[in-house]
Formats: C-alpha cells, structure tokens, sequence
C-alpha cells in the first residue's frame, strides 16, 4: 500500500429508509494535503463525513486511515483516533475561555488539580503558530468568527489531529479573515497534517487546495488536482449534465408567451447585508418568472429573505409597485401581496402537528375570519380546492402535515400562499427532495400562475429548472449579482460560465 | 463590546459591590450590626441556605434546576432527627443520605428518563415533601439532646458557629472542583452548549448526574443542620427555599441558562439577601419605618428582575457580536 | 429534543402502545378510578361526593385552562400561584372598603372582582412583555413573580389574615344555581369558552402554529410577540378569578396560603391531559380531565384510608408517569 495515502474510503453506500445518499463513493486524501470536496445539496458530501467521523454507519464499503482499518462509531472517537471536524456553525463554548475551549477533554493536571498556568501557555502556543496573539483567557464570545475558527483548529490540532475536516469555514469570513485562513492551513500542510477542505468558493480552492473531489447523487464523479481542472469543469461536473435527458425538456415548464408579462413589479437595487448578499440587483414584472442561479453560499436565499422582511437590509433599496418597500418583518410583505415558500420545508414551513388544513389556512385565516372566530365552512371549500387543484395526496384535509410526502407537504405550503391570492411568490428551491411525479406537477403549477398573472422569484440549484422555467435569469456570485440572461441567452454554458468566473473581483489575486 | 464587558463585569463584581455597600451601610446606621452575637446568628441561619444555594449553582450552571431542595432539606431534617439518638454521626449520616436519596431520583429522571429538569424536580418537591410528613407522622419530630446531635447546629468551634464553618468548607470544596477539577469545568461547558461538549468527548451525562446528586446531598446536610439548630426534624419548613436558593445564584451572576457562574459570587449573593433581611430587621428596630418581612421577597425578585434583564440584554449583544463578524 | 434520524420514520401506522396511551391513557385512567370506586368506595355514587369533588378540583381547572394556552405556545408559567394570592389579598381590601370606602356593597363586589382580576392580568401582561420584548425563556421570567407576587400579597396586607362575612362576594364560591354550585359553573363556562376559542378562533389556531413550529408562525405573518403577550395576560386573568374563588370558600384570605402550590397542581393537570409540555398541540378538555383525575386519585386513596402525605407521593409519580409516556408516544410517533 502507498505510504503516502492518509486516508482511503472506497465503495461506501449509505441509504436512510430505503432512499440512497451514498453509493459506492470514494475518497483518498494523502497525508500532508489540502483536499477540496465539492458537489451541490444532497450530493453526499455532508453524509460522506458523517460516515467518516462516525456519526453515521455505513452500509457498505471500507476505509483505511493511517495504513489500518478504521472503525469509529462516535465524532469522539474519530477525534480520538486523529480526525478532527470543524464545524460550519462552530462547535465550542461560547461562554468559556480560548483555553478551555483548546484543552477540555485533555486538561493537564497538577497534584490532580487542574494546571491552569501550563494549560495557558499551551493554548497561546497553539494559537502563535497560526500568527493569533489573543488573551486565552476571555471568553470565546468575545471575539469574532475568524478567530473562534482557528481555535476550533487549535484545539484540533491540540488532539494531534492527522486530518483536519473543515466545513465551508470560509462562508463568514471576509477577505482579510480568508487570508489568514488559508496561511494556517498552509502551515498546517507544512506540518504534515492533511486537510479536507468543504467550500462553495471556486476561487478559494484554487488558492489553497492541491486536489479536488466532486461528487454528485452520492457518487463521486471526479477527481483531479487542482492545476489540471477549469472552472467551468468544476461547475459541469457539480451540476452534472446528466447525459441521460440530452434531448428535449427536462423539466415540466412549457413555452411561454410574452404577452402574458406586465410590467416591473419589484425592483430591487444594490442589496446588502452581512458577507453573504454583498450588491443585489434585480427586477421582477408581474407574469414573469425570475429565477436565481448560483452555487451554494452565492446568497440566493439571504437577498431571498431579505425581500420578505425576515432580515433587515444593511444597504440598498427596493421599489415595488412604484412604492418604496422596506418591509422590517414577513407580516409586512404578506401585506403587500407576497409569499415565500422556503427552502427548509420542516424547520421553517410546516407546522407539523397541524392539519393540512389549518397548515394551509394559516396566512389567510386572520382574513376569512368574521370578528376572529374561524369560518370554517368557507375554509374546508378553499382547502378542499386547493387540495384538487394542486393534486395533494392527504386521507382528507383534517390528515397531519406530517405524515405528508415531501412533495404533498410542498404543495400544501403552495397552496398556504396561493390562498393569499398574491401578486409576487417566492419560491425557494420549490422542488427539492420531492419525487419526480410531483416535481413535474409543480412545475407546471408554476408556469399556469405566472401565466395568470403571478410574478414568480424562483431559486433553484437544478440548471434545467431555471433554464427552462424562468423567463429571465439572474447569476448569483459570492454574494454579487454578477449577470442577467433574457430566456434565449440563458443556456447551460452561459449560466456555467457566470457561475464560475462572474465578473467580481477574485479572491485569488486579493489575498497572497 | 467594551459595553458588553461592562455589563459582565457589573455581572460578575456588582454582588460583591452591593454586599460590601450594605455592610458599610449596617455597620454606620446600627450600634450592634457588626457586633459579635449578630454576626454569629446571621451565619448560623443563613448557612443552611448556603448549603442549599452551593448546590443549586451547579445544577443551574449546567442549564438545569433543582426545585425539590426545600423539600428535600425538610426530609432531611426529618430523618436526622429520627436517627440522632443513635449519635451525632449516625444523624448526620442518615440526614445527607436521605438528601442524597431524592438527588439520587432528580438524576435518573433528568438523565436517563430525560424529563425536563422543572418538571422532574417539582415532582420529587411534591414527593420528598410527602414522604418527610410521612415520616414524621404530620409533626415536628424532635431530637434526641443525649446524644450531642444538637451541637451541629448550636455550637461554636473557633468562636464561630459550626454550621458556618460546614458552608465554608462547602464552598472551598466547591470552588476547588469548579476550577481546578474536569468535572468542574465539564459543568460548565455542558451548560454553555450541550452539544458541543459531548462532540468534544466530554462525559455529558455523569455531569449532569452528579450536580443532581450533588444538590440532593446538600440540601440534606442543610436539613441536618436545620433539626440540630432547633431541636426538632420539621417536614413542613423548607417552603421557598428553592426560591432563596435560585434568587441568591443569580444574583451572584450565575446565568440561568448554564455555562456562566461563580462558586464565590454565590456565597455574596446568599450573604447579600441574607444581611438585606437583617438590615430590615435593625432599620425597623430604630422605629423611624416599619418594613415586614414581607418586603423580602419582593427585593428578592426585583434583584431577580434585574438581573435577568441584564443578563438577557447580555446574551443579545453576545449573540450580535458573534453574527456581525 | 434529539434529532429523529430519518430511519424512524419508515413504516406508517402500527399500533403503538406509547401513542395509544398518549392518546387515551388518562380518560381510562379515569373511568377506571370510577369503577374502582364505585366497587370499593362507600357513598361514592352520590350526588355529595361528586360536588365535594368537583368543588376541589374547580380552582385548579380554572388555572389549569390558562396554563393549557401558556404551553401550548411552548411556554410555561410559575407565578400563577403568587397572583392568585394578589388577587385574593386585593379583593377583600376593595370590598371592605380599606383602600376608599364604597356605600353601595354590589358596586364594591362588583369593583373589588373587576380590579383584582385585572391587576393579575397586568400582571401577566409584565411576564408576557419580559418573555416576549426581552427573549428571556418563560420559566426564569416567570420565577420573577412567582418569588416576588406572593411577597406582594404579603405587604399589601402585611400578611394578616383578612376574614369576611360578604355573601354577596362569596356566591361566587359558596352559592349554588339549580343546586350546582356557582364555582363549577363558573369553570365549566372557563372550559367551555376556552375550548371553543382554542379550536374555532384565528387567536386559538395562531397559538397552536407558534408552539408548533415559531418560525413558520412568523413566515405566515403571525404576530408572535403579539400573541404570547395576550397568552400570558389570559393565564394572569384566570389565575385571579381563580384568587377569588378560593378566597370566597374559605371566607379569609391568607396571602400567605391562597394559591401556594399552584402552578404545579395547573401544570400537572395540564401534562396528564395529554397537552404537549413542548408545546403545539393543547387540549382543554384533557387538561379538565387530567385535573379531575388527578383530585379522583386523591379522593381514592383518602377514602380508602391513606394518608394525606402518602397522596402526594402517589401524584408525584402520576406526574412523572404521564410525562414520561408523552414523551415516549412522541419519540415512537
């Protein structure tokens, strides 16, 4: 066996009820190098680590780590055994010290008593070598999310890890923290510790990694050093231009007519907040479908929830219907006509205990309501409806949400805003993780209420979706809204491109 | 950010500010108040409390509560007094065990049955208080004065009350495992972010087991000490001790929610509530007002108020700081 | 909670032993104490018996019904029992005319229930606004007024015993209609109106969606803050006419006593209803249920010649128990 290969994960299969996530993936990372994994949602690539560190069992497959099997059943014990995750929501302490947070579960001892004073001295150790002068003994609250990362990455290396995961640690960081970043794990490299290195920021990886790995539908489908791979590769690859729909539609969106479209409905200019929606600008008219292109992390959900009031803008403006809009909470873009379905259907959706009626009646309630009591006979015929017209498979409108197929629970939530009867719906990512059937069904939904007049934002991960569906696609890029492609121009390789090099500044030459 | 190291600073010293205050207040306002027999009984009684709030600091520091301590020192107080004519040890024994009992069910049903903390521990209050009346048959049970069982709680050891110095050696003992121990600083970890600590390898579930324990224990030795120093096992007293016990813990800047506290600022805030009562006592001896004891708790919560107002207001500005970078 | 992996989610419906007594445990719990007591008990079926019960039961119902919503909203609320003492400690100084004298005895009644029941909900209002504008968590703003009210009653009455002979005040606890006294009246109206606005008013539905899942909620434009505040102001409000009730029965009101032990006794009514402790999912008529059977144990076990004490032991468990199967029904769900 090569000396040189850290770790070895070959034919790894991985279901959850029956559903694949994992089939015969394969990943090898050697030592002292910085490996990229990348592929879009529900690639596997989350569930592959999960696999590694012990979190879950796999089904099939074997992994070597440092020349012998490797068999863990616990994050603890992946740590243990020198595999060491770091965490997108960073997993510590907030309210205990850089020390603690570095050593607990290894403290030194003195007379059996805790050794505070060489404890500190390890910590500041640890951290100088990543260049971080920092008090170790406040509290890791008190300082900013750059610094809290390299104590995560501390404490890693602290447990003499041989393989540091990080999971996309760069998507909180700005510039100035992203360099500091990449020079710890270039000097984590130098020491002989490998990386693997999770990210949706292509520049990023062609500044620090070595190699890259993409997976895509549980598979891994290439991998390549980095200075042998385009970015344009990277993106196809992820996307996967699956080669058995070559012909014809891919989806269930039609041809649609011009006519139908009206005139500008929202128009929003230069958004900002935070690090993830840098300057957004975009229009919708009514009868249109817009849809949002963009890998991972491009911001297409936060300038999403910034136009339905869920968070507050830090800059730019928007009109709608020739008023300014600055809705401060949902209610107040309710108010003026507008819906969000969103993208996490269980956390942020359904109500899950409720009926589907009750689920589906919960916005418009407060307006069918006579002096606040409940007028349930207009609602059964509303629910009843919807439950026909969108085809929800449920025993009947009294049935839980809960117990509804993804698919069903998304048109339930559908059916919460079109109740409304509302003139912009916001849908985000509106068919993930549903079956094909009913993927087409919503599809089709959404041409004939645009054709009816709705204006439609539609987010969406698949390139087919947005190609074929929207009338007019906006490219997100590292928070920048880098392109616009009316329905002719928006073809795979134009949306690719934008998605890869945009035209905004690249990190690669901003750093060094 | 400066402002918030403000504010958890005036968390953090603002107890031992205010106890010093009202000592100095006390001491230039009345004759007596730092004369020998007031501070001797100011000790000997709140030192039960003491006891009671040491454990309910830990249990509260790893995010969770301990309601059932009253109770539980009332059983205790119960079975030491049944048990002290068998001697002085064999009281004492028996008071802590029967504590350790009831700490011994908070554990199991928090950790391994997983009920919420509140509802667990009100159920063993509810129980522990059922099963002291039981045992005393409804009444106060005396003690037996043979067999030296009542000098735990009457006598002086170095001019000081004894049951003083069982709480100092408590809070040295527990001030020893907070900081310099793994368990200690485990407490602390598991009430700042559960998750994290068990990712991290730590043995969540013990922890949580032993504070439980811990404060069962506690709340036992203060029911020992209780029978001692009046003579009787009293099965209704110990109504509203959880509620001194918490209001004192926070007060000492401990969060409510785990992860943050103080072993050291804990004892000010029992002392601080403690002497806030005996400065009412003088202030309506000097005739000039008449406060009731009533006005007790209605201070304790205002204190409470305050504190947790800050302590909210803190955790924003946490929360903001970690988000904006 | 812990994170359900999606390998338990696979088959539909088996029978389940924890949901089937979720679902129906406490009402065969229920009729079985009957049984047992209809066998056992002596006098058990008289219309006596079943007065003495309900009559014990109808100040914790009356509670209960606002602690129901307070959960149900995934809250919680400790300090009913303290303002059951303000409300009962403030009555008696209306009606006696100690705060300004008022001639007319139905205008004082009618001022002291008016004012006392008021100021509890304000009360309420101040944990809601607490819980609500500073996300403090329910329990720790709550244990505000459940230390600080009870002192409240003290020092408004300095913690003397206020006894009274007002009939007109007291037919709220001692009086009868058609035979049933006013009290369980009064609670049956409480259930009633609660039930009904739980399952037929936006507020009733919007209070399920927040403990259900509050993120959602505030996506479909509910105003949570909103309604958490009327919740909490409600559970205030019951928990002073509940004041009053008992403060009528006994003729005195003892700030000391009235209320003491509440919040558990509403709280324990309300988990062995089959309301989700967690929030999303209410019953008020379980929560009736649930404090009926709760008092029916009771009444068992002294009839039957066990003491009082051993009782509390006993409901310390049922407590547990119904808890622990909740939870249980809701991991197999």
């Amino acid at each position: 066996m090569d000396t040189d290969i850290l770790l070895s994960m070959t034919g790894i299969d991985k279901r959850f009820a029956g559903i694949p996530a994992l089939s015969a993936a394969s990943f090898t990372v050697a030592r002292g190098e910085v490996h990229a994994l990348i592929g879009q949602n529900g690639a596997g690539k989350s569930t592959l680590i999960k696999v590694l560190t012990g979190y879950h069992r796999r089904d099939a497959g074997e992994v070597t780590f440092d020349g012998k099997p490797f068999e863990v059943s616990s994050p603890q014990q992946a740590q243990a055994n020198g595999i060491s995750t770091i965490y997108q929501e960073i997993n510590l302490v907030p309210y205990r010290s850089l020390t603690e947070n570095i050593c607990l579960g290894r403290e030194k001892r003195r007379f059996g008593l805790l050794d505070w004073a060489s404890m500190h001295r390890e910590a500041e150790n640890l951290l100088q070598r990543f260049n971080i002068r920092a008090d170790v003994r406040r509290p890791l609250m008190e300082f900013n999310t750059a610094t809290q990362q390299m104590v995560a990455i501390a404490r890693a290396i602290g447990f003499s890890a041989k393989l540091v995961i990080m999971d996309e640690p760069t998507s909180s960081l700005d510039e100035r923290e992203v360099g500091v970043l990449f020079n710890v794990i270039r000097q984590l490299k130098q020491d002989g510790v490998s990386v693997v290195f999770v990210s949706h920021k292509l520049d990023e990886l062609y500044a620090v990694c070595d190699r890259v790995t993409i997976m895509r539908d549980g598979r891994t489908v290439k991998t390549a050093r980095m200075d042998d791979i385009e970015k344009i590769d990277l993106v196809s690859s992820m996307l996967g231009r699956s080669m058995e729909k070559t012909e014809g539609h891919a989806t269930a969106f039609t041809a649609r007519d011009e006519k139908n479209i009206g005139k500008v409905l929202l128009s929003a200019d230069n958004l900002a907040v935070g690090q993830i929606v840098q300057d957004v600008s975009f229009t919708i008219r009514s009868g249109e479908i817009a849809g949002f292109a963009g890998l991972l992390g491009a911001g297409r959900t936060e300038t999403a929830r910034l136009v339905f009031g869920i968070d507050r803008l830090k800059a730019g403006a928007m009109t709608y219907g020739d008023k300014r809009f600055e809705p401060r909470r949902p209610s107040d873009a309710i108010a003026a006509g507008m819906g969000f379905c969103t993208e996490d259907r269980k956390s942020e959706g359904i109500v899950p205990d409720m009926s589907v009626a009750e689920n589906m009646m919960l916005a418009l309630m407060p307006k069918l309501a006579k002096s606040g009591v409940i007028d349930e006979k207009a609602q059964q015929e509303i629910v009843k409806r919807f439950i026909r017209q969108l085809g929800i498979k449920c025993s009947g409108p009294d049935q839980k949400v809960r117990e509804l197929s993804g698919g069903n629970q998304q048109k339930v939530l559908l059916g919460r805003w079109l109740a409304m009867n509302p003139r912009l719906l916001i849908l985000d990512e509106p068919t993930r993780g549903i079956d094909v059937g009913a993927k087409g069904e919503i599809q089709s939904l959404i041409k004939s209420l645009a054709d009816q007049g709705l204006a439609v934002l539609m987010i969406s991960s698949e390139l087919e979706e947005v190609i074929e569906g929207a009338d007019r696609v906006f490219v997100l890029r590292d928070g920048i809204s880098v392109a616009e492609f009316g329905r002719a121009a928006a073809t795979e390789d134009a949306l690719m491109g934008a998605m890869a090099h945009g035209n905004a500044p690249v990190v690669a030459e901003a750093r060094i | 950010m400066t402002r918030t190291r403000w504010i958890s600073l005036l968390g953090r010293y603002g107890v031992v500010v205010a106890l010093l205050l009202l000592i100095l207040f006390g001491w230039l306002r009345y004759d007596y108040f730092l004369g020998f027999f007031n501070i001797s009984s100011v000790l000997r009684y709140n030192s039960m409390f003491a006891l009671v709030a040491l454990g309910m600091c830990f249990v509260i520091m790893t995010g969770g509560i301990d309601l059932s301590v009253g109770s539980t020192a009332a059983l205790g107080s119960v079975v030491a007094a049944l048990f002290s004519p068998q001697g002085t040890w064999i009281g004492l024994g028996a008071g802590v065990g029967a504590g350790l009992c009831v700490g011994l069910v908070n554990a199991t049903l928090v950790t391994r049955l997983k009920i919420m903390p509140f509802i667990a521990t009100l159920a063993t209050m509810l129980a522990a208080s059922g099963t002291a009346l039981l045992l005393a048959d409804n009444q106060s049970v005396s003690v037996s004065y043979d067999s030296g069982f009542t000098s735990i709680g009457q006598d002086n050891f170095f001019g000081f009350p004894i049951p003083a110095w069982i709480a100092l050696a408590a809070y040295v003992a527990g001030w020893i495992i907070l900081n310099f121990t793994s368990t200690g600083r485990g407490v602390l970890a598991v009430g700042g972010n559960e998750d994290a600590t068990r990712m991290m390898g730590l043995p969540v579930g013990r922890i949580k087991f032993l504070v439980y324990l811990a404060s069962g224990g506690l709340a036992g030795l203060a029911g020992v000490i209780l029978a001692s120093q009046f003579g009787a096992g009293q099965p209704i007293e110990g109504v509203g001790w959880e509620l001194f016990a918490i209001a004192a813990v926070v007060v000492g800047g401990t969060l409510l929610t785990g992860g943050v506290g103080s072993v050291g600022a804990t004892l000010a805030g029992v002392l601080l509530l403690g002497i806030l009562f005996n400065v009412l006592n003088f202030e309506n001896g000097k005739g000039w007002i008449s406060l009731s004891a009533y006005w007790q708790s209605v201070i304790r919560g205002l204190f409470l108020l305050i504190v947790v107002v800050l302590q909210a207001k803190l955790a924003a500005r946490g929360d903001a700081a970690v988000r904006d970078h | 909670m812990t994170g359900t992996s999606p390998m338990t989610r696979t088959t539909a419906r088996r029978f389940d032993p924890f949901d089937f007594l979720a679902r129906y445990g406490t009402l065969i719990a229920l009729l079985l104490l009957i049984l047992f007591n209809l066998v056992f008990t002596r006098n058990f079926a008289t219309i006596q018996t079943l007065n003495v019960n309900l009559t014990q039961v109808c100040t914790i119902v009356i509670v209960a019904v606002g602690m129901t919503l307070v959960i149900a909203t995934g809250g919680i609320d400790l300090s009913v029992g303290s303002l059951m003492a303000i409300s009962g400690a403030l009555a008696p100084m209306i009606f006696l005319g100690k705060i300004m004298p008022i001639g007319n005895i139905y205008l004082a009644v009618a001022a002291a229930m008016l004012v006392s029941i008021a100021v509890a909900g304000l009360f309420g209002l101040f944990n809601g606004w607490l819980i609500s504008a500073f996300r403090i968590q329910p329990i720790v703003a709550t244990l505000v007024l459940f230390i600080a009210g009870r002192g409240i009653a003290q020092v408004m009455t300095n913690g003397n015993l206020q006894t009274f002979r007002v009939p007109q005040f007291q037919f709220i606890g001692l009086g009868r209609v058609l035979g049933i006294p006013v009290q369980v009246i009064l609670m049956l109206l409480i259930v009633l109106a609660a039930a009904w606005m739980l399952k037929r008013t936006v507020f009733g539905r919007q209070i399920i969606a927040i403990g259900g899942n509050e993120r959602a909620a505030e996506l479909s434009g509910i105003a949570v803050a909103r309604v958490k505040l009327l919740v909490y102001a409600i559970s205030g409000l019951c928990a002073g006419l509940a004041g009053l009730v008992v403060i009528a029965i006994n003729s005195s009101s003892d700030a000391n006593l009235v209320g003491l032990g509440m919040e558990l006794d509403a709280i324990a009514a309300v988990a062995v209803g089959g309301t989700l402790l967690s929030g999303g999912k209410a019953t008020i008529i379980g929560t009736l249920i649930g404090a009926m059977t709760i008092q029916l144990v009771r009444y068992t076990l002294l009839a039957n010649g066990v003491p009082d004490a051993a009782a509390l032991v006993v409901k310390a468990g049922i407590i547990i128990l119904a808890v622990w199967i909740q939870q249980q029904g809701r991991a197999h769900a």
